[in-house]
Order: C-alpha cells, then sequence, then structure tokens
C-alpha cells in the first residue's frame, strides 16, 4: 500500500482517535504540524475540533487545549454532553484547557490605533506549558476574522500562532468556513498559512438526502486515502468515518463449506456455501427470498452456529409468522439465544447510521452467519453512490468477521429484470443465487438458479422449485421453456 | 502582583472614580506607544479620574486569561460601568477619547 521512496523523509503521525478517520488519513494528523479543518456551517467542524482532543484524552491520555473565537466555553462543554464528553471533568483533572476568545457581547470594542494578536499567542503558550497540551483545536478562523477590521493582521498572527506551536511540538487542528461544499478552499485566504494539510467536511443536499463526508485534499509529504468517505455523527460516540477503500485491502476466502440450509440448494452450490462469502438472492416478490433466508438461518442454529437478521422490510410478528408457516421456529430459536432478529425501517435513520448499527449489533452478537433481507429496501433512503459506498462498505465488514451472509435484493419487475443492489453488489459478492417467476400455460410459478458461485463448480439449470409448510423443495429443470431470465419467454414445446 | 499602578501627578487618581487596565505585552513598540499616548491623555483630559493599571501579559498570562484579551495593547475601561475596550495603540486620540470622555461629559 505505501511506497517508500527512499529520499523521502516520512512524516510521523498522531493517531487521533476519530474513527475511520485514522485510516483514510493512513495514521492521523501530521505530528507537530497544523491542519485547517474546512466546511460549511453545519458540517461537524466543531465537533471534529472537540473530538480531536476527547480521543486523545480518552484513548492516550494527552491532554488538550481548546481555542474558542465563537461560543463560550460554557455552550460548548453543554452541547458535547450528547455525545458523551464530559468537558468539566477533563478540566477539573487539568487534562483541559480552554483559550476563550470569543467575542464577549456585552462590550463593545473599537479600535484605536495598531495592534496584534501577542495576547492570544501568550495565552496560548501559557496554556499548553500549563497541563502539558500535545494537541490543540482551534474553532474557528472565520469568527476571528470577524472580530478585527483589518484581515491582514489577523492572518499574519495566525501564522505566527502556528510556528509556535510547531515549536512547541504541538499537533493541532484549525476550523474554517467555506460558503460553498464545492468552491474555494475556506474564507480569508486562511489556506495559506496552514495550506500543508486540509480536511474538507462536507454536509451536501443530494437527491433529497443530507450526506455527509469528509475529504483530505492535502497532506503535504505524506500519503492518505483519497476522495470523499462518508460519515455519520452518533451520540455517545461523535463522528464515525466509514472508510471505504481501506477496508477492502484484506479480505479473506475459506474453502470452509456451510449449509444454506436446505439440502438441494447445498448441492447446487457444489456443497453449500462457502464461509467468508456473501451471497446474494435476488428476486421480484414473493419469489422465496424471505424463505431462502430463513432456512439459511435455521440451517445454521441447527448446527448450533450464532444467526444474525437484520429485516428492512417486514415486522418481528410478520417474520415470525412466515417461518411458522414453513416450519420453522423463530421464537425458540432466540431462546435458545443462537437467533438475534433486528428489525428496523430503513426511513427511520440515515444509510451511514444504519450501517454503523449493523456493525455494533455484529460486534456484540459475534455471529457465524448474517442476513440481509432485503438490501434494496435500503435503495430508499440514500442516493445511488451512497448505496453503492454502504453496500462496499457492509459487505467488506461482513467479510471481516470470518462469516458467511445472505443478502436478498428485490428486483423491481415481476418478470427478469435485474435490481440496482444486484448491478452495485454483484461483482462483490461471491454468489448469486436467482429466483424468478415463470409463467407456463396460465400459471405462475417458480424457479431458481444459481447464476454464479465463486471458487466452485455449481449446477448452471434453472430449476423449478415449490414451496409448502416444510420449506422449499427444489425439483427439476425446466426444459420445455426458455428466455426466463430476461423475462422472455418462449415454450419450446410449441414453436419451431 | 506585577501589576503597576500608575499614579497620575497630582495623586488625585488613588480616589479616582474610574479605572482603566491598559494590557501590554513586554517591550514591544506598540505597548511603549500605547503607554506614553495614555499618559498624555490623562494628563491632558482625565487627571484624577481613572486610576490606571498596566498589565504586562508575559508577566501575567492568567489575568489576560480572565479578562479575554485577545489583541494587544487593549485597554478596559472597568469603571464606570458599561465596560468598554479599546484596542490598538490609541494613537487614534479622538477615537479613544469618545470612550474615555463619556464619564466626563455626563457630569459637565
Amino acid at each position: 500500500m505505501f511506497t517508500h521512496l527512499p529520499s523521502f523523509p516520512q512524516i510521523e503521525k498522531i493517531e487521533t482517535g476519530i474513527s475511520g478517520f485514522d485510516l483514510i488519513s493512513n495514521g492521523g494528523l501530521p505530528k507537530g504540524r497544523t491542519t485547517l479543518v474546512s466546511g460549511t456551517a453545519g458540517s461537524a467542524k466543531t465537533v471534529f475540533a472537540v473530538q480531536f482532543l476527547a480521543e486523545g484524552i480518552r484513548r492516550y491520555d494527552e491532554a488538550g487545549v481548546f481555542v474558542t473565537f465563537e461560543e463560550v466555553p460554557e455552550d460548548i462543554r453543554r452541547n458535547v454532553k450528547s455525545l458523551g464528553w464530559d468537558i468539566e471533568a477533563w478540566e477539573a483533572k487539568g487534562k483541559w484547557v480552554f483559550v476563550d476568545g470569543s467575542p464577549d457581547t456585552d462590550e463593545d470594542h473599537i479600535e484605536a490605533g495598531r495592534y496584534d494578536l501577542g495576547a492570544l499567542l501568550v495565552r496560548i503558550e501559557h496554556a499548553v506549558t500549563k497541563v502539558g497540551a500535545t494537541r490543540l483545536s482551534m474553532d474557528s478562523l472565520g469568527a476571528i476574522f470577524a472580530q478585527f477590521r483589518d484581515a491582514a493582521i489577523v492572518r499574519s498572527e495566525l501564522f505566527r500562532i502556528a510556528s509556535t506551536l510547531r515549536q512547541l511540538k504541538v499537533t493541532s487542528l484549525m476550523t474554517s468556513e467555506r460558503t460553498q461544499e464545492y468552491g474555494e478552499i475556506a474564507r480569508f485566504g486562511v489556506e495559506e498559512f496552514v495550506a500543508d494539510n486540509v480536511v474538507i467536511l462536507r454536509n451536501v443536499l443530494e437527491e433529497e438526502k443530507r450526506r455527509r463526508t469528509m475529504e483530505i485534499l492535502k497532506y503535504r509529504g505524506t500519503s492518505h486515502q483519497k476522495g470523499e468517505f462518508p460519515f455519520t455523527i452518533v451520540s455517545g460516540r461523535g463522528i464515525l468515518a466509514i472508510p471505504l477503500s481501506s477496508m477492502e485491502l484484506k479480505q479473506k476466502s475459506s474453502v470452509v463449506r456451510v449449509t444454506s440450509g436446505n439440502p438441494e440448494l447445498d448441492d447446487m452450490c457444489g456443497g453449500g456455501f462457502f464461509r467468508d462469502s456473501i451471497i446474494l438472492v435476488s428476486g421480484a416478490t414473493g419469489t422465496g427470498k424471505t424463505l431462502i433466508t430463513t432456512e439459511f438461518l435455521n440451517g445454521g442454529a441447527a448446527l448450533g452456529e450464532r444467526c444474525l437478521l437484520f429485516a428492512f422490510e417486514e415486522s418481528r410478528e410478520q417474520l415470525f409468522r412466515n417461518a411458522i408457516g414453513w416450519g420453522f421456529d423463530f421464537e425458540a430459536m432466540e431462546a435458545s439465544g443462537l437467533l438475534k432478529v433486528v428489525c428496523s425501517y430503513p426511513e427511520s435513520a440515515s444509510l451511514e447510521d444504519h450501517l454503523i448499527e449493523v456493525k455494533d449489533v455484529i460486534e456484540h452478537f459475534k455471529p457465524n452467519r448474517i442476513a440481509v433481507d432485503s438490501l434494496s429496501a435500503l435503495e430508499r433512503v440514500a442516493t445511488q453512490k451512497g448505496f453503492r459506498e454502504f453496500v462496499i462498505s457492509l459487505t467488506s465488514f461482513v467479510k471481516h468477521q470470518e462469516v458467511v451472509g445472505l443478502f436478498t435484493a428485490t428486483t423491481p419487475t415481476l418478470m427478469g429484470g435485474t435490481s440496482v443492489t444486484e448491478s452495485h453488489i454483484s461483482t462483490l459478492t461471491d454468489s448469486i443465487i436467482l429466483l424468478r417467476y415463470v409463467e407456463i400455460h396460465g400459471t405462475m410459478r417458480r424457479c431458481l438458479t444459481v447464476l454464479k458461485m465463486r471458487g466452485s463448480i455449481h449446477d448452471k439449470d434453472i430449476r423449478e422449485f415449490n414451496i409448502d409448510g416444510a420449506g422449499m423443495h427444489i425439483g427439476n429443470p425446466f426444459r420445455e421453456v426458455t428466455g426466463i431470465l430476461g423475462g422472455q419467454l418462449r415454450d419450446l414445446s410449441i414453436s419451431l | 502582583m506585577a501589576i503597576k499602578t500608575h499614579r497620575t501627578a497630582d495623586q488625585l487618581a488613588l480616589s479616582a472614580p474610574g479605572l482603566l487596565r491598559l494590557y501590554t505585552a513586554g517591550q514591544t513598540g506598540k505597548s511603549l506607544v500605547a503607554i506614553s499616548n495614555l499618559h498624555r491623555m490623562s494628563e491632558q483630559y482625565f487627571a484624577g479620574q481613572y486610576l490606571i493599571e498596566v498589565v504586562d501579559v508575559l508577566e501575567n498570562p492568567q489575568l489576560a486569561e480572565d479578562d479575554n484579551i485577545v489583541a494587544i495593547p487593549t485597554l478596559i475601561r472597568k469603571r464606570p460601568e458599561p465596560i468598554r475596550r479599546i484596542i490598538g495603540d490609541l494613537s487614534d486620540t479622538e477615537k479613544a477619547l469618545s470612550v474615555l470622555l463619556l464619564m466626563e461629559r455626563k457630569e459637565g
């Protein structure tokens, strides 16, 4: 991943502790340097600035200085409480110091002659030495420019502060405002004096959906991941970035076979699914995706495996009732502790939040197999790009867990067709099973085929199956019709 | 403490109704100019009306913290209320006096 050039000194970085950011930045913020964090209003700049110090204290026992030009310390203390950070307690322990440069609203000030920001510099130095700080956040530069008439003075003073911090070996972060999501880096030309490192936070409205992303624009002399990465803000944890590309790198694959829960389907797959693989089951509504999911979970639980289901289409009651109809007792499986069913409405949260929840549940429950029914239900709450990122992230994460994952996707048309989910995910999955309706002589019949089974021979037939009180029964191949998958049926028994 | 109280020539300052605090940083040009401008104005325009304190932030960073000082020099009129701030070396006498003479106008 890294290319070491011999004459190129590696710049040391410190881990911020901000989840995901350290992966995107290949190790954190450049040590002893200043990084500009720029974003529009509401792009979570202050949260980022606070979290940089908070994680420093919590994870690495490093003291920090917070310089505020906008909100008074009392407001900051109160606002971040919901994110789980008790600044007051850290202040009491000498781990956190505020330097308050917020404008005093009760007092006017007038400018009568030449001045500089020497007092600010002295106070910052004083605060840093007082607690032995190695981290500093300054929020925000726009607010200090607003306090003084002469922007040139503020600029040169900020430059002086940045060099002092460098001498003090303090890793610092300054936030600044942007007026547009895609435009100049920051107002007031502030990027010029901290031009070495720039992180952009975005809060974009895309297809009526809010999407937060972060991007490292510049990291002079050191490597980082490129492009925009989605992130979310979770109460009790703060910013969680979702580092897509860095997660894709190390995926395991296994030759261990596990059962699909249906012996006939196992046969078609050449002896079962592979562990560490992702199986996509695609089909129109009512073709039997939830049944395959149910059998998959039951097959695992019957062997004492821990099974986890994320349901985005049906309620618990519906799922449990369906399962009983096919002869499976989810309630008993849950009681034994082998099954966990998590139901949520796609619209209840953003895609990023869903992803975080899915990851959390997986990490806590430690399942052997995971099912998501259906993945395509989540398309509704995301943009195409956002959904693709979600699918990549989810599949990479699941593969890291050394489990087998089964995702379902609903095709929009009854006959044939593919779903958006399918086109996004097909290259990421190891196996694809298609379920289709076949209309023959006035009746709807169902069929199934294993379209792809990476690393294994598999049955290529399109087979009819029936559903009864004991689940799914896969029968013989359709020989008399063609064009099933494309939805353009031709009855071979009557055509020439 | 390292706060220097500058008494005005006529010694009336001790019982002065007003209080000014000037923040400086070491023996830098702007700080020295501010001190001399303040004394000149005091003698010319408001002798005996203010007790004047000069605080060097290098020696008293905590005091600068408490008073929320960012710019140097900063002059704070602590009394009478409302508290007012003037930043700069006070070379713009007219502007500075517009704050500092306010009280006299009221009395007059």
